[in-house]
Formats: structure tokens, sequence, C-alpha cells
């Protein structure tokens, strides 16, 4: 089992989300999040000052999938999370060892 | 000599203006609630607050006098003595003149003017004052600077025949402020500029933009401000008259010229007019238009306001020269503002407009009503600056100005005032029962 995160821009939630749902794809857990990559941030100008914002809003999408569809998941998540410009972020995989359904017991494979 | 009968209809407008100057106070709290960050959002409204309760004690014990008072027939304050407005009940209004008004309108009045001027300074201040010594702050700055000051400005003195006991200072100079340019924004501005120097800046000052939290609280703050303004200005005529009517108009026509001027320069400047920058030009233009609201005609009112508005947004620029952390831009709308408006008077005053007024440059009064403003004005500002930084710095020393950095970093709320302005979760904070 694998757990994808994945960073992405806020306005290309729905659109991901979309994505994952049509392939099969069940489940996640959203939240929001703030950070920079290699660009370090932009400069914006208010009341006549300008200031360098390094943390910009992102989205973390987290879900769990099987080990056999994580590549697809991970493809998935990129097409739709992309505008091609600077900003669009960074999706990964970390192996997970266990998971457990809360309300059934079910574990392993069956509880994702 | 006849006797002066109480005028209802005078009376009844200075009663409602008082009414609305009252009201400027918590729009000032929203006004700059709005403008600070969330999590110091009740620390800022308290300032204001607090000052309503402080000033308007002081003002019954000894401020109205010490401000009006005429029988020490000083120039510099009005009487070391208590107000003693209980045995005023039935006196009448004598200022440089009979006004058919109660004393005791008069006294209510002029005590909103006493209120919002040192609550005006908390915005200079703001995100990382002592509670308490804000409130020490006010108390020992309305004695010895606004109470003097007001006596200067506005206490034209108990005029009997011809005789005059106790005017002001700069009243009797013939230096012409309607509603307060010099002694609340000028002396606003002046000592919300020290007292930014005296606590320093604040942390990430410059590195953070500090965003305002809550627009919508700051467009509701200069609402309140502008309505409540009509009291301030159009009151100071102490009755339903002529005088009254074109403080009103201008008052209107400045404010509204000041909040396109402030929307112009942002769009050319930096592309986008913002809801800060109308709010912040209303108030300028209703700061550069009181001194001036009664002695110029509304084709100059709105030329007062369109530069009022052009120029501060220009002037809050003048921190990040200088190095100054005047948090909400209390020098930059309120000194720079109340500047403008009282020497705008040395182009635009108008004998024909007020026969009490002189005529400006643009008049051919020549310069010398100019340089009676100007006079005024850096004497007001001299004055408001020195003596704030010598409060500022004896209670700095004393019982310490500015709260701990860790206090100041994760919010002044909620440990100035154990409370913070939003809750806004559903989840538990956890805990046991006790």
């Amino acid at each position: 089992m694998k757990l994808i995160t994945a960073i992405i821009k806020p306005q290309k939630l729905d659109a991901v989300k979309e994505a994952l749902v049509s392939a099969g794809i069940t489940g996640m857990t959203v939240s929001e999040a703030k950070g920079f990559g290699r660009q370090l941030g932009l400069t914006e100008v208010y009341r006549g000052a300008a200031y360098k914002v390094d943390l910009i809003p992102k989205i973390r999408l987290e879900v769990v999938v099987s080990s056999k569809i994580a590549d697809k998941a991970i493809k998935v998540i990129a097409d739709a999370a992309r505008t091609g410009s600077i900003g669009d972020g960074k999706v990964w995989s970390t192996s997970v060892d266990s998971v457990i359904r809360v309300r059934t017991g079910e574990s392993g494979e069956e509880a994702i | 000599m006849t006797e002066i009968v109480l005028n209802t209809g005078d009376t009844a407008w200075v009663l409602a203006s008082t009414a609305l100057v009252l009201l400027m106070t918590p729009g000032l709290a929203l006004f700059y609630g709005g403008m600070v960050r969330a999590k110091s959002v009740l620390n800022m409204m308290l300032m204001s607050m607090v000052t309503i309760g402080i000033v308007s004690v002081l003002w019954v014990i000894y401020g109205f006098k010490l401000a009006f008072g005429y029988e020490a027939n000083s120039q510099w304050y009005g009487e070391f003595s208590l107000s003693g407005l209980g045995s005023a009940v039935n006196e009448l209004t004598n200022n440089g003149g009979d006004y058919p008004i109660p004393l005791l309108a008069f006294a209510a009045f002029q005590l909103m003017f006493a209120i919002i001027t040192p609550a005006l300074i908390s915005g200079a201040i703001a995100d990382r004052t002592k509670f308490t010594a804000w409130a020490v702050f006010v108390t020992i700055w309305v004695t010895v600077v606004y109470f003097p000051v007001a006596h200067w400005v506005f206490a034209f003195g108990n005029k009997v025949g011809d005789t005059v006991t106790g005017a002001g200072f700069l009243a009797a100079r013939g230096v012409q402020d309607f509603a307060g340019g010099t002694a609340v924004h000028i002396n606003a501005g002046a000592a919300g500029l020290a007292m930014a120097i005296i606590l320093g800046r604040r942390v990430g000052w410059r590195r953070e933009s500090m965003r305002p939290h809550s627009l919508p609280l700051v467009l509701i703050g200069a609402g309140l401000l502008w309505f409540g303004w009509f009291g301030f200005n159009a009151g100071s005529a102490l009755g339903a008259n002529g005088t009254a009517a074109l403080a009103l108009l201008n008052t209107q026509v400045a404010t509204a010229a000041a909040a396109l001027g402030w929307l112009l320069v942002e769009k050319i400047r930096d592309g986008h007019p913002t809801s800060l920058g109308v709010a912040s030009g209303a108030v300028a233009g209703l700061v550069a238009i009181t001194p001036a609201c009664a002695f110029v005609a509304p084709w100059a009112a709105v030329m007062i306001g369109l530069i009022a508005g052009i120029l501060c947004a220009l002037a809050v620029g003048l921190k990040y020269l200088f190095n100054f952390d005047d948090s909400l831009d209390v020098v930059g709308v309120h000194l720079v503002g109340g500047l403008w408006g009282c020497l705008s008077l040395g182009f635009f005053g108008s004998s024909a407009i007020n026969s009490l007024g002189l005529d400006g440059l643009f008049y051919g009064g020549g310069a010398t009503l100019l340089g009676k403003q100007a006079f005024g004005a850096f004497f007001v500002l001299a004055y408001s600056f020195i003596v704030t930084l010598i409060i500022g710095f004896a209670i700095d020393k004393t019982m310490g100005l500015r709260v701990k950095e860790e206090a100041e970093v994760s919010g002044i709320d909620y440990d100035q005032h154990a409370e913070t302005g939003y809750e806004l979760t559903t989840s538990s904070r956890g805990g046991f029962s006790s």
C-alpha cells in the first residue's frame, strides 16, 4: 500500500478530485497548507510597500491506494493539477505498513 | 442689553451632534480593529473603548475646567479647579460670545472631542502596547496635552461686552481651526509619531506584510466615522444655522473627493484600487476639511479633499523611509492630513463665505492667514511631539510600555485580555472538568 501526498494549487483541487474519482480511486484527505518550492515565493505590493511572500497557500491532498495502482494515481493527479506555470506543486508516495477501517475493523487492502 | 434665551433648535442640533461625535470612537475602534491582524483585534478596539471611560470621568472631575475655564484668565490653560458641572445646570454657553445653548450641552459636545483625540493615537502603537500602560498614558496625556491644547484652540474666552477673559493662545492670535485640525488631528498625529518611536517596531515589521484581517470591519468603521463627522464639523457651529449647513456640505464633498484621490494614486501606482485605500482616503478627507469646513466654498472643499487624498496616500510611505512603525498610519493620515487642512485655509479661506474668516492667498488676502495657520499647526505639532516623547519615555522606564515578545507574536489579545476575537472552530480545546 502506498500513501500518495500531493501539494497542488488550491484552484486545481476540484479537477484533481474529479480525475481521481473518474479513475476509480475513492477517498481522500485534504488540508490547507502553505509552503514554497524552488523559486522561493513571490513579491507582492500592498499599500505602496513591496513584500517578499514565501509561504504561498497550497492544498495538501493525501490518498492511500493499493501498490498496484499507485503509479497510475500519481499520473492522474499530476495531469489534473498541471497548469504549466510556476508553483504547480509536487506529488510523491511513501509505503504504508498497515491500515484499519474504524467502523468494520477490516484491515490491509480491504480497508482502503 | 437683551437677555439671551435658550434656543431649542440650536440645542437640539448640538445634543444630536454630541451623540454623533461619540459614535466616531466606536467607529474608530472598528476602523482600526479591522486593520490589525486577527490576533490583536480586541486589544485594538479596547484601546478606544477604555479611552471613552477614562476621559469621560476625568472630564467631569477637572477636564472641562482645565480646557474651558476662564477665571484664571490664562491663554495656556483654563482653570485648576473641579469642573463643577452640577452647579451649571441653568447656565448658557459663552465661548467668545453668547450661544443660546446650555453650558452642559457644550461641555458634553467638547467631551467627545477629548475622547477621540487620544483614541486616534492608538493606531500608531498597534499589536504591542501593554493595556495598563495605555490606560496610564491616556490619563496623563489628556491632562497635560489635550486639555491645555484644547484651551489654546477652542477656548475663545468669556466675552461680556467687549471684555474677553481666558481666551486660548492660538484662538486669540486668530489661528483658524473650525473643528480641530490642530487640537485633534495634528495633536494626535504628532503624539502617534512620538509613541511609535518610543515603542519601537513590531516583530516582523517590513518582513511580513501584516495585512488587515477584516476589511469589511474597516469599511464599517470608516462609514461610522464619516457619519459621525457631520456632528464633529457641523456641530462645531454650536447652532442649527447656515454655518452648520456649510460645514456639513463641505465635509461631504471633501471626503468624497479624498476617497477618489486615494484610489487614483493606488490605481496608477500599484494597479489596484483597494478597499483599505477608499477607507483611508475618506478619513484623510475628513481630517483635512475639519479645520476649514466653515471657512471655504464647496469647490474649495473638493480641492482640499482631493489633494488630501493624494497627499496622504503618498505620505503613508514615509514610515518606510524613516523606519518607524506607525502601524495604522496615524502620521500619514492625521498628521499630514491635519497639516494640509490647516494650511489649506491660508489659500482657500474666504471672508465672503464666512464673515468671521479671513481671505487666503487665492482671495487676495496675501500670506497673513497662511502664516498664522502655519504657526498654529507647527506650534501644536512641536508641543504634542515633545511632551508625548517625555510621557512615553517615563512610562516605559517605570511600568514598561510593551508586552513581552512572545505575547506579541502569539497574540496580544489572549495575553492581555484572555480573549480571542474569533473562535471559529468546531473541535474541542480539550481539558477535564474540575
